[in-house]
């Protein structure tokens, strides 16, 4: 298992203008289409053996405009040891994006706790509710707009280095 | 007539099954955590995990806080094995910024590291021992964590949240206190583990209660991302000290202690066998350490590592660096890293991007405890309430790694 193996079959199947690669520490990544997300999981599985999910999680870029929510995924191919950052990216109006849970178990919680901070809808999971905030809560909190502290506090201010 | 006095809900007396709550406070959870439990007689037929009680939004706080702040945060994941978490921290920075650690110091980390690979497995495995009714194990062995603890705080003063270590290396170097109190443990353990697997391992009731208890195979176990003891419990060698080694441990000989069932007695078996490989693995590294230069401890760091007192008062450009570091001013170049560490639950992975400002853009901790938890329901529905509470313990769920 090799990057340029992977590249070219998920090319093959996928059409290579809609992704993008990209390698980073050591780690092969690709950005791809949001509503391809499980289908391309699903080839990564199958095809390629990439049948474990290592981590799910979301990002927020508040200023990429129509792409402001990001669902980072890492999978791992334990059989020839080699990991994948897949990376799809949705508008904060309508994040959806399709739930891994059918491939993974292991994605129920994962992509609850990302719904729980950053409001990503997974479609078709089968139990989308808060994990780890209470339930009442009617905002995401990792989402850049809240800030950590109090933006009025005056004894905060600094305007030495610039925070 | 007779006038009914208690009201009862309705269809509560046709009702077949009992629902009960283990926790979240609860003796057998050993954490803050919840489990809705429905139960007909003594077999468990669902149970529903709730969890959530103690999280403290480290992701957000990590957002704000200088990289060398982040540290004191990981203590609090796994607080079982802090060092791991603290080290597994500090070589993300360094893969972030490229940093060569020396030798020696990867190899005082692998000491440290896999002590509290011990520390972890010994508190998981004598809790078995409790919840199955023996506390005599429970109390020989405590006293060697203690022991364990005492080594930290001979290295960097605290006990259960170390904050040990720096991004580069330690922050002092190793006193002749702390190696005497290294080279003691290692005289002294090895009996005591001895004499504790004496106490259990062949222990009918032990045996008895443990075999066939929240078994999982391994193809569910790798479906439900399990890491760490729990997944090798099933078969399934992956270990991230072997599969993406870090700090050195490519150089180290030991072997990944396996299971076959996944159910409890083999979760208790492959933690007393990784004790024994992480015992073998300090054995090398001391062995290893002997010929240093025993005066290195950190790498040349400037911006990073915390220059020493004498040159802050007396020279400018470690002065410059101390401020620096201090006002958390030092910025990290753009770039996306993960970094997986062995901790002592599994794969304790961080996600950071950076947009090379002073502090994360966005940090996010793959903790073991959270992922496997999920699986607990499967594991337990059908067999015995008992069997259940002896599972959690097995799986060593630590409420701190949970909520993050």
């Amino acid at each position: 298992m090799t990057k340029e193996i992977i590249q070219e079959r998920v090319g093959a199947a996928f059409g290579n203008e809609a992704l993008l690669w990209n390698e980073s520490f050591g780690m092969l990544e690709c950005t791809i289409p949001a509503d391809q997300n499980l289908a391309i999981a699903t080839f990564l599985f199958q095809e390629l053996g990439f049948q474990f999910l290592t981590d799910l999680t979301g990002v927020h870029y508040p200023d990429n405009t129509g792409k402001e929510l990001g669902i980072i995924t890492h999978l791992h191919n334990l059989k020839d040891n080699f990991r994948l950052r897949m990376k799809a990216f949705v508008p904060v109006a309508t994040p959806d994006i399709h739930s891994l849970t059918g491939l993974f178990s292991g994605a129920d919680w994962m992509e609850r706790e990302t719904f729980d901070f950053y409001g990503i809808n997974f479609v078709g999971h089968p139990n989308l509710k808060r994990i780890l905030n209470v339930d009442e809560m009617d905002y995401f909190p990792m989402r850049k707009e809240y800030q950590m502290e109090d933006p009025t506090r005056m004894d905060k201010d600094d305007e030495m280095f610039g925070r | 007539m007779v006038e009914k006095h208690i009201q009862l809900a309705e269809n509560s007396v046709e009702k077949e099954t009992t629902t009960i709550n283990l926790g979240p406070t609860h003796p057998a959870t050993h954490g803050i955590f919840q489990n809705v439990m429905e139960i007909d007689g003594e077999r468990v037929i669902k149970t529903e995990m709730t969890v959530g009680y103690i999280h403290r939004a480290f992701e957000k706080i990590a957002e704000r806080r200088p990289y060398n702040q982040v540290t004191p945060l990981t203590d609090r994941l796994n607080y079982c094995s802090a060092p791991i978490n603290n080290f597994g921290w500090h070589m993300t920075i360094e893969k972030l910024v490229g940093l060569e650690v020396p030798k020696r110091v990867d190899y005082l980390r692998v000491v440290i590291m896999e002590l509290a690979r011990i520390a972890d497995h010994l508190v998981c495995n004598s809790v078995i021992g409790v919840d199955t009714g023996a506390l005599t194990p429970f109390t020989y062995v405590f006293q060697w964590r203690e022991k364990i603890y005492e080594i930290y705080e001979c290295i960097c003063g605290s006990r259960l949240t170390t904050n040990i270590g720096r991004i580069g290396g330690f922050e002092r170097n190793f006193t002749d206190d702390a190696w005497k109190k290294i080279h003691d443990f290692m005289d002294g353990f090895p009996a005591i583990l001895k004499e504790f697997e004496a106490l259990l391992t062949r222990n009918r009731i032990f045996m008895d209660r443990c075999i066939g208890a929240g078994p999982i195979s391994a193809e569910r176990a790798l479906n439900w991302s399990m890491t760490g003891p729990n997944l090798r419990a099933s078969g399934v060698d992956y270990d991230v000290r072997v599969h993406s080694p870090y700090s050195s441990y490519n150089e180290f000989d030991f072997k990944i202690p396996v299971g076959s069932a996944g159910d409890v007695y083999d979760r208790y078996l492959v933690r007393n066998g990784e004790m024994w490989e992480s015992y073998r693995i300090i054995q090398q590294a001391l062995e290893k350490l002997k010929g240093m230069d025993s005066s290195i401890f950190h790498a040349d760091a400037p911006e990073f590592y915390l220059p020493e007192k004498a040159a802050v008062y007396t020279k400018m450009e470690a002065l410059i660096y101390h401020f620096k570091i201090v006002m958390g001013e030092v910025d990290l170049p753009v770039g996306e890293v993960y970094h997986a560490v062995e901790g002592g639950n599994g794969e304790v992975g961080y996600y950071l991007v950076s947009d090379g400002g002073r502090t994360p853009y966005r940090l996010h901790f793959r903790r073991p405890s959270f992922i496997y938890y999920q699986a607990f329901n499967e594991m337990v529905a059908g067999g015995l309430f008992s069997d259940a509470v002896v599972t959690l313990s097995s799986i060593n769920v630590i409420a701190g790694e949970l909520d993050a």
